[in-house]
């Protein structure tokens, strides 16, 4: 009966991560005019500096759209981080060093997966857990130490390397990007993941094995959290155990802008990757602007929630 | 002043384009029982939404007690002393009776909440209808039944004229609705005027005075329900005369010595439930008859691999098997309409395309790993063709449709997944009478083309049109098995199911 209108109103929220987006730009755009924001330089820096967290942003759409939530993500880069310095300085072997790193960030998502599904435990208690332990452990294998990397080759992939003017973290993030999209949108398991987070019991009764999605989608978290955490040793040619800090609340902030929902069932690729990009935009501008570091988190804050409560706004307006 | 406590006067009321009610009028006397019935989309719940303020009318006039009231919020409408009983249960399972009743309206000493004073007022209210309950007792202790009885209490602790109930019957047993009647009668003998929203035509003439019928968004017909007969309601529901027969017992065929499909052998579920067998062969509808709450709903939910058995064996086609999820037994070839559309059947946020192939779309691929979209579209279209499903879109939000367009839907699931034991448990719950028959018709086209059928429902009237067989369950136990030829009128069925 009201579906037309409905439809409309549909979009609206749909494309509010756009909108949002091309408002933040153009009031940067204007107030940091003599700051060089809008430079090309500055803009391919912006979707340098946020490669990581819209690599594991990737992963995040399915976590959320299965109605999980997975805060593990930023200690496993730091541990991946690690691992990954301490192998090519002990071997200089890359493959061992991004199997070894994926290996890990597998694990980890495979315990949190078994802690969700087999002990019952609520996902935020389980990763909350998880991702003490593992920052805890980034910590003590070399003391705080930070581990160089001297394998150029292994820097030039993975952080510093440039193909033209592109840099390989934004070729990273594209391919993420292209392969999340189509398994999300064009595979049985995206939709699955969407029917376990949209109704468990309904998906259950569906004869979907909504645990086994559970395990999947956590494992997916970890090895691209991993993956994330190869990506940060490659740009600062070191591991350091402080690498992703806050990263899981940016992950769960851009994939909500994106158009997920907190409660599951929801989620866009394209949009998560526009709200990192608008994450990265905003901590860029705020640099730029002069804004001393502790300012700057206070700023960053109050516009995340400013964003967050346009697009909610949009949602809710839905369902009048 | 007019004889009416409340007037409803030429309400229209449109959702975008489309006009759902159409200078549609409603009058409720003092202290009367009065039945709103008609299709799902009729408009029945959108004028009583517009009435306690859920919604706001485009135009018309509302008169409460001869006065001309404006209602813009269900606080203007309980300022009016309007209140409506909700389908979905609107009390906090985790909070107390007390705290339920009192919620937003505590008794306050100073700046504390007078406990003390609050448990005599419930007390109070909770005897004026005849409940035995503890103000302390949490909610979610309660059965559905007493749940429901609290709402009403809580309601009337407000001090209501004009109670609205939609769907009240829904979820109770049948003692349970005998008690809810009773409360009704006393609150008539208190003057409060009550709307009865039902899709159950004896209910409606055995505790109504009169009944108003809409159809499409338009007043049909208001009657004293003295005067009719449940097939003239039915009639003037549809619009057609003829339609009032749809539940008609149409004779099947089917191999009723070949081999069994399925073979349940001293199926132990739990203590009560501890010795079920029957058996069911390719083709055959049978019937789960018993009273809610006599183990039909676990039955079907073991045999779905829902609920573990504690003993026992379940065969297909002679070779025992054990279901440990429902994904084993869909493998296997079962389905399930659940009995909770909404909770168990549906993902309410997601499309009806996704819903529709849920149970399928990892069979529905291409290239090994993608979906195949265009087989997907043709699929969901041809159900929506097949079982007259009305929307406008496959993409529009299930929860867009109505109830029986739902429920519709969650049998395509199964449909799709071509299972060899289809299992129904209530598939009639919410669902208006048109819809019910269309239901019933799939059920049969489905058994017709060598699919086996396992039916439960409350509704005996429905058993009866549709099984072949019909097992009585009481309590737990097994205590007949009837055929349904055999079976002549429905009280002999009712009677049945009544029998220890």
């Amino acid at each position: 009966m009201q579906s037309k209108e409905n439809k409309k109103k549909i979009q609206l929220s749909k494309y509010m991560v756009y909108i949002v987006l091309v408002i933040v730009f153009v009031f940067f755009a204007i107030i940091l005019s003599r700051k060089g924001f809008t430079n090309p330089t500055n803009l391919l820096n912006i979707l340098r500096q946020t490669a990581m967290v819209s690599v594991m942003a990737v992963a995040g759409v399915f976590v959320l759209g299965a109605g999980q939530i997975d805060l593990t993500v930023g200690s496993n880069a730091a541990m991946s981080a690690m691992i990954a310095s301490l192998i090519l300085q002990e071997t200089n072997s890359i493959i061992l060093a991004l199997l070894a790193c994926l290996a890990f960030g597998i694990g980890i998502g495979c315990i949190n997966g078994l802690l969700v599904t087999r002990l019952r435990l609520p996902a935020f208690l389980a990763t909350l857990g998880m991702m003490q332990a593992v920052r805890g452990l980034a910590m003590w294998i070399t003391n705080t130490a930070a581990v160089p990397i001297s394998n150029n080759t292994f820097n030039q992939i993975f952080g510093t390397g440039f193909i033209g003017p592109i840099s390989v973290l934004i070729l990273w993030t594209l391919v993420f990007y292209i392969l999340g999209y189509i398994v999300f949108n064009k595979t049985p398991f995206g939709k699955h993941s969407l029917a376990t987070g949209g109704n468990e019991t309904a998906a259950r009764y569906s004869g979907i094995r909504v645990n086994r999605i559970k395990m999947y989608v956590f494992m997916l978290s970890g090895a691209l959290s991993a993956f994330a955490g190869v990506l940060y040793a490659g740009r600062m040619q070191s591991g350091r155990y402080s690498f992703g800090d806050g990263d899981e609340m940016s992950v769960i902030a851009a994939v909500v802008l994106g158009g997920a929902s907190m409660a599951g069932g929801t989620g866009s690729m394209i949009g998560a990757l526009v709200g990192s990009i608008l994450m990265g935009m905003i901590s860029n501008a705020l640099i730029l602007a002069g804004l001393t570091s502790a300012q700057q988190k206070i700023v960053n804050g109050l516009i995340i929630i400013a964003a967050v409560a346009l697009s909610n706004l949009a949602q809710r307006r839905k369902k009048d | 002043m007019s004889q009416y406590i409340l007037e409803l006067k030429n309400i229209n009321k449109s959702f975008g384009a489309v006009k759902v009610l159409k200078d549609v009028s409603f009058e409720l006397l003092p202290a009367e029982v009065h039945a709103l019935v008609g299709g799902n989309g009729a408009g029945k719940s959108t004028l009583m939404k517009i009435m306690t303020g859920v919604y706001t009318k485009d135009s018309g006039e509302i008169i409460i007690n001869g006065e001309n009231k404006e209602i813009h919020s269900t606080n203007d409408a309980k300022a009016n002393g309007i209140a409506m009983i909700f389908q979905e249960m609107s009390l906090v399972p985790t909070l107390s009776i007390m705290e339920n009743i009192f919620l937003g309206s505590e008794i306050k000493k100073g700046a504390f909440r007078d406990v003390a004073a609050m448990k005599v007022k419930t007390k109070e209210v909770l005897e004026k209808l005849g409940l035995e309950l503890d103000p302390d007792t949490r909610v979610s202790d309660l059965s559905v039944g007493m749940t429901q009885m609290v709402e009403i209490a809580k309601a009337v602790s407000k001090d209501v004229k004009i109670l609205v109930f939609d769907e009240p019957s829904a979820a109770l047993s049948d003692s349970e609705t005998a008690r809810l009647f009773q409360i009704i009668r006393q609150l008539k003998e208190n003057g409060v005027s009550m709307v009865y929203i039902s899709h159950r035509m004896n209910e409606i003439l055995e505790i109504c005075d009169r009944v108003s019928i809409l159809r499409d968004g338009q007043n049909v017909t208001t009657l004293n329900t003295s005067d009719v007969k449940m097939e003239d309601i039915i009639a003037y529901m549809l619009g057609d005369a003829n339609a009032g027969h749809q539940f008609e017992w149409i004779p099947r065929t089917y191999d009723e010595n070949g081999q069994d499909v399925l073979e349940v052998k001293n199926l132990k579920i739990n203590e009560k439930l501890n010795d079920v067998s029957f058996s069911l062969k390719k083709g055959e509808i049978l019937g789960l008859a018993g009273l809610m709450g006599s183990g039909r709903t676990e039955i079907m939910e073991t045999l779905f691999g829902i609920r573990k058995p504690l003993g026992g064996q379940i065969l297909i086609d002679g070779k025992e098997i054990v279901n440990h999820s429902p994904a084993d037994a869909v493998k296997k070839g079962f389905g399930l309409v659940p009995e909770n559309r909404r909770r168990e059947g549906l993902i309410l946020i997601h499309s009806v395309r996704e819903n529709a192939i849920l149970p399928v779309s990892a069979k529905l691929i291409k290239h090994k790993i993608f979906n195949d979209d265009k087989r997907i579209n043709r699929i969901v279209s041809d159900n929506i063709n097949d079982l007259g499903v009305k929307t406008n879109d496959m993409n529009d939000e299930i929860s867009l449709l109505s109830g029986g367009n739902q429920q519709k839907i969650v049998i395509a699931k199964w449909l799709n997944s071509d299972p060899k034991i289809l299992m129904f448990d209530e598939p009639t719950a919410g669902v208006d009478i048109g819809a019910k028959g269309e239901i019933i018709k799939i059920i049969r086209k489905y058994a017709d083309n060598g699919g086996s059928v396992i039916f439960a429902s409350s509704e005996i009237a429905e058993m009866m049109a549709v099984c072949d067989h019909i097992i009585t369950i009481f309590d737990g136990r097994i205590t007949g098995e009837l055929k349904r030829e055999d079976i002549r009128t429905e009280e002999e069925l009712q009677n049945a199911i009544q029998r220890k």
